[in-house]
């Protein structure tokens, strides 16, 4: 397998990092990256240390090029190196990162995410309100890792938050099923795409095929987590199997959810280089417009309307001729 | 009979494991034996769908919307109180 990193990768500009990812020889992992700067999305770190236990867990081979870029040693205090035992050959004086980013964290069970989130708050010294939906997110993401993608690895998360635009930026990845074969169990995707369609519309859940969810499944989290996103105005990533869907910046005035993600201003593809699990990267503009029970009230309308279109469909009408 | 729901999950209820606990050994014999309950979320400063939707969900899918006769969501902020209402609202429309 081969990944570059070049000079920027961000949300917006992902397409081509994930398009560039070779995934065809799993016998080694060859890390290259650009010579002058490198700034890359957590998500992306994310996405090298989840091939990267991969290839340790399997006595595989990584060959990460020796980094020349300034930048370098932002990827050594976010602890890439230390997670997959390389030694990255850098002197870094470790600071606390207090107020700057959460490094890349391995979470495999319910109690190592309940640490993680009492810890990862001093980390973003931010006040408690701007707090809540980034909780909110990891907490929810990392419990659809564990109770639907079986992956070995748990999840994989990081975080950088950036003063200058009030934006923190959130990477959750896994290596397990995959959300096509998740829905499998009860779905009919017939494309990775389509699964991950499936996946974001409210009601829909890998563990039954009844609307409305189970005991403990109400399908309702990465819609959740989409339209957080949206309130704030910026991007959503997910990325499974081929497929990947994309939301987009949306700068009309009055934001609108909508149960269907096709119909939010979005970006899909479904010829990617195959990933062996899930990849979620999340923009999150902590300003004003992120209105978390604003959010709740838009969420109850959703639901609303799409009871009442559940209800015309219900309904039958008289034949006339 | 009352449940003190910060005493389980603290400040964050996101536990759904937690809330699937109180669930079955509290919340379901209590209503099974005919008694009233209130959950009390004092000091819970938010709460994910998600472990909402895992504490009460079941709940009202066993014994039907008139349920909520028997329960009193107690203290709940405005965030908690909304999570409530949604987890509610679609419970209704699925049972």
């Amino acid at each position: 397998m081969r990944i570059h990193l070049p000079n920027s990768v961000w949300i917006g500009n992902i397409d081509q990092f994930i398009s560039s990812f070779d995934n065809s020889n799993t016998n080694i992992l060859e890390i290259t990256s650009h010579k002058k700067w490198v700034s890359v999305h957590p998500v992306v770190l994310c996405m090298i240390t989840a091939l990267g236990l991969l290839m340790n867990k399997n006595n595989k081979e990584i060959s990460f090029e020796k980094m020349e870029a300034r930048s370098k040693h932002y990827f050594e205090r976010m602890g890439l190196f230390d997670v997959l035992n390389l030694d990255s050959e850098m002197k870094v004086e470790h600071h606390e990162p207090t107020g700057r980013f959460i490094p890349i964290q391995i979470i495999k069970n319910t109690s190592m995410l309940e640490d993680f989130i009492k810890e990862m708050i001093p980390l973003l010294h931010l006040q408690p309100e701007k707090v809540e939906p980034i909780k909110y997110i990891i907490s929810e993401l990392v419990r659809n890792v564990f109770e639907h993608a079986e992956s070995q690895n748990g999840a994989i998360v990081c975080a950088q938050y950036y003063k200058k635009s009030n934006t923190i930026r959130i990477g959750v990845v896994d290596s397990g099923v995959g959300i096509k074969n998740t829905l499998k169990r009860y779905y009919h995707p017939v494309s990775d795409l389509d699964a991950i369609t499936l996946a974001l519309t409210p009601g829909i859940t890998g563990t039954t095929h009844k609307i409305g969810g189970t005991a403990t499944n109400a399908g309702a989290g990465l819609f959740f987590i989409k339209s957080l996103t949206k309130i704030s105005r910026d991007f959503f990533l997910i990325y499974s199997g081929n497929g990947a869907y994309k939301l987009l910046k949306d700068n009309k005035k009055e934001i609108k959810l909508f149960s269907d993600p096709l119909k939010d201003h979005h970006s899909k593809k479904e010829s990617y280089p195959h990933w062996q699990g899930t990849v979620v990267g999340i923009d999150l503009c902590l300003n004003e417009t992120l209105n978390f029970n604003k959010l709740l009230d838009l969420i109850r309308n959703v639901y609303r309307e799409s009871r009442k279109e559940q209800n015309k469909a219900k309904y039958k009408k008289g034949k006339f001729i | 009979m009352e449940i003190n729901i910060y005493q389980k999950v603290g400040s964050f209820a996101e536990n759904k494991d937690i809330a699937k606990k109180i669930r079955i050994k509290e919340i379901l014999p209590i209503l099974d034996a005919n008694s009233d309950i209130i959950l009390d979320f004092k000091d819970v400063e938010s709460a994910t769908q998600s472990f909402i939707h895992a504490l009460i969900s079941d709940v009202i899918r066993k014994h039907g919307i008139e349920v909520l006769d028997k329960i009193t969501f107690k203290n709940c902020n405005i965030t908690v109180k909304k999570i409530i209402e949604i987890v509610i609202e679609y419970m209704q429309d699925h049972t």
